[in-house]
């Protein structure tokens, strides 16, 4: 039985502690009023001795009318006083999102064993359940997130904006108005509250029929279990995708990529590998995980390896196609990314996401040494939460963006609740399963 | 005192695998195993030297890279400037895009086939090549085991029998 041990749950503390102060930073300082922008905006010119690049970009993906009047005065820091204030919520969302998507991912990898009834990965099991304990309460904070987005009209989600379906209005959207069937806010709350609901229902029936084969006799848990993660699987795959187009793609609504499901997932899907192999490593360390040798950690390094390659396949097919059919209404998403200001990040990240990984984890030997995959597990890490800062700051902050104390208030304290929240729960039983079929199989693995 | 060469067949890959291990504790000389299918475990119980291969396929990879970075260069921008998707910048940089998936191909293909070559050559094989088994059923479901001794060749005999050799004979 694993025990958490005090120093790491102090640090959590402490990381939940100074991750509130952030974010709480983070709401108090952004702007209330125009006549606050108007300072900062002072303050930003004599900072830089230049002018706000046009922010035309962010008024088309953001479902604005295009061809309308940029240079009234009002409006403009009307829309910066909206992206200020967004940024908090734009913090709390990413890190809120990431956090949440390494313990979905995790469920999925999960599911996928048992699916594929997969003989080597038996002994990682109880850490994989470890983590995806962190889903139930990752669920609340989304859950919780997206009811008071819809609630209060902070201007998160645009497309909720009443204007663009009154046929009166100047903002009349015709496009909007045309997805309007799927995309509104009853609709959409409803599906955010099917997709929580089952993933967390396969969570749990699946950690209690594991407990319980532990100690059965026979395998009626165990293939139970098995069925159900075919279902889970099925189940998730469709909404998964439908949950990316409704939390992150809505947020630029005019926008459309039918890649974008799978982006996201492949980003989800190897940040949650890296972490398993990371909560590994360090329970293996301690001393608590005898049975994992390094040929299981070989083959969580080759995931991590593969499945870099995989996002860096889907990042370069999305935008290929784009770039190459030069379409307005498509490349609207790039503009911001690939030429405007966010270009560091977008071009960047491939270094932490591709580079690093397949240059590190390429040679055989170096997938079996811990510090190796450690560390290149944090930079994969970095590397994807810039991947989902990128997806969603553009459309929500634009041009103000920043990584600064909300940005990384928000990390801290749900790095901290996600410490907190995984290792609590492998205190509760014991870290290697029993009456598995495939015990045998797990703990005899060589490569 | 010159060596003998003891040719064993077996008609079980584990009692095989189990023979060269033995053979192996017991300090004796294997020359070379012939079987029909790649068994596992066999090369590091024969004391095999890891493969190599894996870093001439990286530096084929580098060079199919390089090459169809040259290619695209050369065809597209150098020799005849192409409009390429209706973006006539004649740069590679900015084209980047549309190269790629070819920069992609490319490594795949020269890692891929030279790779197979090196391994060709290095196995001594090419087309009409005369086949090296001393035994014809090794390409069916027997196994032949090639071990030297400059000691007691009886011993040597007895014990691949007592390890479950179905025939023993001495090498030509």
């Amino acid at each position: 039985m694993y025990s958490f041990s005090k120093k790491l749950k102090l640090s959590a503390i402490i990381f939940m502690i100074t991750g509130v102060l952030g974010i709480a930073y983070g709401f108090y300082s952004a702007p209330s009023t125009i006549a606050d922008v108007q300072e900062i905006m002072m303050h930003q010119e004599n900072a830089h001795g230049e002018a706000q690049v046009s922010n035309t970009n962010e008024h088309i993906e953001n479902g604005e009318e295009a061809n309308k009047e940029h240079n009234d005065e009002s409006e403009h820091l009307t829309h910066m006083l909206h992206s200020l204030q967004n940024r908090p919520y734009s913090a709390v969302f990413i890190a809120m999102f990431f956090f949440f998507m390494i313990a979905l991912g995790t469920l999925v990898f999960y599911a996928i064993q048992y699916a594929s009834q997969a003989g080597w990965s038996i002994v990682l099991f109880r850490v994989m359940e470890g983590i995806t304990a962190y889903l139930l309460p990752g669920s609340l904070f989304i859950l919780a997130f997206l009811i008071i987005s819809a609630a209060n009209g902070h201007h998160y989600y645009v497309w909720m904006t009443p204007d663009f379906y009154n046929p009166q209005s100047e903002h009349y959207d015709e496009i909007l108005v045309g997805k309007s069937w799927w995309l509104n806010t009853p609709f959409w709350m409803i599906r955010t509250f099917i997709y929580l609901l089952g993933w967390n229902f396969y969570r749990y029936f699946a950690v209690k029929k594991s407990l319980a084969q532990d100690s059965a006799k026979d395998l009626t848990y165990y293939k139970k279990s098995m069925k159900a993660s075919i279902y889970f699987l099925i189940f998730f795959f469709v909404t998964e995708s439908m949950m990316s187009w409704d939390w992150i793609m809505s947020l630029t609504p005019h926008w459309q990529s039918s890649l974008f499901g799978w982006y996201v997932f492949s980003s989800m899907f190897v940040s949650a590998i890296t972490v398993i192999a990371m909560v590994t490593i360090y329970l293996r360390s301690r001393g608590f995980l005898p049975k994992v040798n390094d040929s299981h950690l070989h083959d969580l390094a080759k995931f991590m390896f593969g499945f870099s390659i995989f996002w860096t396949y889907l990042w370069f097919s999305q935008f290929m196609l784009i770039w190459y059919a030069n379409m307005p209404e498509e490349t609207a998403y790039f503009v911001p990314r690939l030429l405007g200001n966010y270009q560091l990040l977008f071009i960047g990240m491939l270094l932490p996401n591709f580079v690093f990984p397949i240059l590190v984890l390429m040679n055989s030997d170096y997938k079996r040494v811990p510090w190796f995959i450690i560390s290149t597990g944090i930079i994969i890490l970095i590397g994807h939460y810039v991947d989902i800062f990128v997806m969603i700051t553009p459309a929500t902050v634009g041009d103000q963006w920043n990584i600064g104390i909300p940005e990384i208030g928000s990390i801290l304290f749900f790095l901290g609740l996600f410490i907190y929240v995984v290792f609590t729960a492998l205190t509760k039983s014991p870290l290697l399963v029993k009456g598995n079929p495939f015990l045998k199989e797990s703990e005899h693995f060589r490569y | 005192m010159s060596s003998t060469t003891i040719q064993a067949i077996f008609d079980d890959d584990d009692v095989l695998l189990s023979a060269v291990k033995d053979l192996k504790a017991a300090n004796y000389r294997i020359e070379e195993i012939f079987t029909p299918f790649p068994v596992h475990g066999l090369d590091k119980a024969a004391g095999l030297k890891n493969t190599r291969i894996a870093i001439t396929s990286f530096i084929y990879g580098l060079i199919g890279l390089g090459f169809a970075t040259w290619m695209m260069n050369f065809m597209m921008v150098a020799d005849w400037p192409q409009n390429i998707g209706g973006k006539p910048s004649f740069s590679f940089a900015e084209n980047s895009p549309a190269f790629i998936p070819i920069m992609f191909e490319l490594t795949v293909f020269f890692a891929a086939h030279l790779m197979v070559i090196t391994f060709y050559m290095r196995s001594k094989l090419w087309p009409f090549k005369k086949a090296e088994n001393p035994d014809v059923r090794t390409t069916d479901d027997h196994f032949l085991l090639e071990v030297s001794t400059v000691n007691d060749v009886k011993t040597l005999e007895n014990l691949l029998k007592d390890m479950g050799a179905k025939e023993i004979k001495t090498k030509a």
